[in-house]
């Protein structure tokens, strides 16, 4: 099943009329990891949920290559607050399997291989809505990467988080990455979209300012919003 | 105050000696009410889910009812049912008028409300919380429910224990349904109306006593099944 190229055409999100994002023409290509950056208020969040079909599209129209309903069965979103079910660790990790029909117990041996790659395996049995930020966030991966999604959309996976915890989610995102995932996530971090990018998209009320491979962005930015927000300067 | 004293004692006695009346009336008040919660609790629960998970036209019109009818008066639904199950009723051929069904279907009209919203206060806020999660899951409307209604059971564990508690004390709509008839309809709450229009108050104070014990001991049960108030656990 392939979900790429994914071709926006004139795509707006919207919410009681007013459009949030968009008008956004744009093909994204199935290969590497895209980082969405852009001040707060740019529509960063709203980009992300739209492509992935939980934001209400007002207009225009998002084309996979394989079909929307087909898209959405391979694909993932991870929370910038990670939503934690009222349930264990255990639990929370076959949650998604068992609503795919994988069977009971082939769904809990894989849990526990996904605890021990995030390093949650000490806490299979705790409530998850009591985990720390890091472990939320970890567990909110594993979860999501657990069904092998094509790709994963990112909403700020590491805001608040610690330098460790940070780097830790990091590893396993270059993992997944190598591993043929596809990633689309957004941040604030300047340093982690150097680290993660593959492609840069520069998101400005609502709108996509800039389109460009990592290395083009950051070196050469074509915009003077890009170059002043690279800049740490503020960007209106 | 002494009537008082003298329905504790009399009470106490009626259990210790296991009194046969008593225990045939207790148990009847546990199958009524137990059955009614059983079959109100498989309605109200889904439905609460239903109305906070599904977008439709008249949701809050519903929702607004529902909340409504909670103070359903319990002698209007007795009423009701009992011109439904009257022999000339439209269901008076099942004969089941003065029967403890007529009393358990009375016991659901009336808690169904009542539970629902209750359930549906609790369920909405946690579909508030995982409504992102769920819709980015691709879950269908049967799995939104189901995992609702699991992840919630809890708190509507209490929403049952409050319809048990409103049907275990009823009496207005059993009464005009049951009829109180002894060995056959007679609960605690009917047979305490009984007494107290006897004159009775000791052995109507002792029955209240025991009703109240019930009504105690059932919700201590259920929470000990349900494993509520664990740390850590909701």
């Amino acid at each position: 099943m392939q979900l790429f190229p994914v071709r926006l055409t004139d795509a707006r999100a919207t919410r009681r009329g007013k459009t949030l994002v968009g008008p956004v023409d744009l093909v994204l290509g199935g290969q590497g990891t895209t980082v969405v950056i852009g001040p707060n208020g740019a529509g960063k969040t709203t980009f992300l949920r739209m492509l992935h079909g939980t934001a209400r599209l007002g207009s225009g129209r998002i084309d996979w290559h394989c079909g929307t309903e087909e898209a959405r069965h391979h694909q993932c979103f991870v929370f910038q607050q990670p939503v934690m079910l009222r349930r264990t660790v255990l639990q929370n990790l076959v949650y998604p399997l068992r609503l795919r029909g994988v069977a009971r117990a082939e769904a809990e041996a894989r849990a526990r291989d996904w605890a021990a790659k995030v390093g949650l395996s000490e806490m299979l049995d705790r409530q998850a809505p009591v985990l720390s930020g890091g472990e939320r966030q970890k567990l909110a991966l594993a979860r999501a990467m657990i069904t092998a999604p094509q790709l994963l959309f990112l909403d700020e996976p590491c805001a608040s988080l610690d330098g460790r915890a940070m780097r830790e989610i990091e590893e396993h995102l270059q993992e997944a990455r190598a591993a043929g995932m596809r990633l689309i996530l957004s941040t604030h971090d300047m340093g982690q979209a150097r680290r993660l990018a593959d492609e840069v998209l520069f998101l400005l009320h609502g709108k996509v300012h800039e389109h460009a491979p990592a290395e083009h962005f950051f070196t050469h930015p074509a915009t003077a919003q890009a170059r002043a927000f690279l800049n740490g300067d503020i960007v209106e | 105050m002494v009537d008082i004293w003298s329905g504790l004692a009399q009470a106490f006695w009626l259990v210790i000696t296991l009194d046969a009346e008593l225990v045939e009336i207790a148990l009847r008040s546990l199958q009524v009410t137990l059955s009614a919660l059983v079959i109100a609790s498989l309605i109200a629960l889904p439905l609460a889910a239903l109305l906070a998970v599904r977008r439709f036209r008249l949701r809050r019109t519903v929702i607004a009812l529902l909340n409504a009818l909670m103070g359903l008066p319990p002698v209007v639904v007795g009423l009701i049912v009992y011109v439904f199950l009257s022999r000339s009723g439209p269901f008076g051929v099942l004969g089941l008028l003065f029967t403890p069904t007529a009393m358990i279907i009375a016991q659901v009209i009336i808690i169904v409300p009542l539970i629902a919203s209750v359930a549906h206060q609790s369920i909405r806020d946690l579909w508030q919380e995982y409504h992102d999660l769920l819709i980015s899951m691709n879950v269908t409307q049967g799995q939104k429910i189901r995992t609702l209604l699991w992840d919630s059971r809890r708190a509507l564990l209490t929403a049952s224990l409050a319809g048990f508690g409103r049907a275990i004390g009823e009496v207005g709509a059993i009464m005009i349904v049951g009829g109180n008839i002894d060995h056959a309809t007679r609960v605690l709450t009917t047979a305490i109306a009984l007494e107290t229009g006897k004159g009775n108050f000791a052995l109507a104070l002792a029955l209240g006593f025991v009703l109240i014990g019930l009504a105690i001991a059932v919700n201590l049960a259920i929470h000990a099944l349900g494993q509520t108030e664990r740390e850590g656990r909701w």
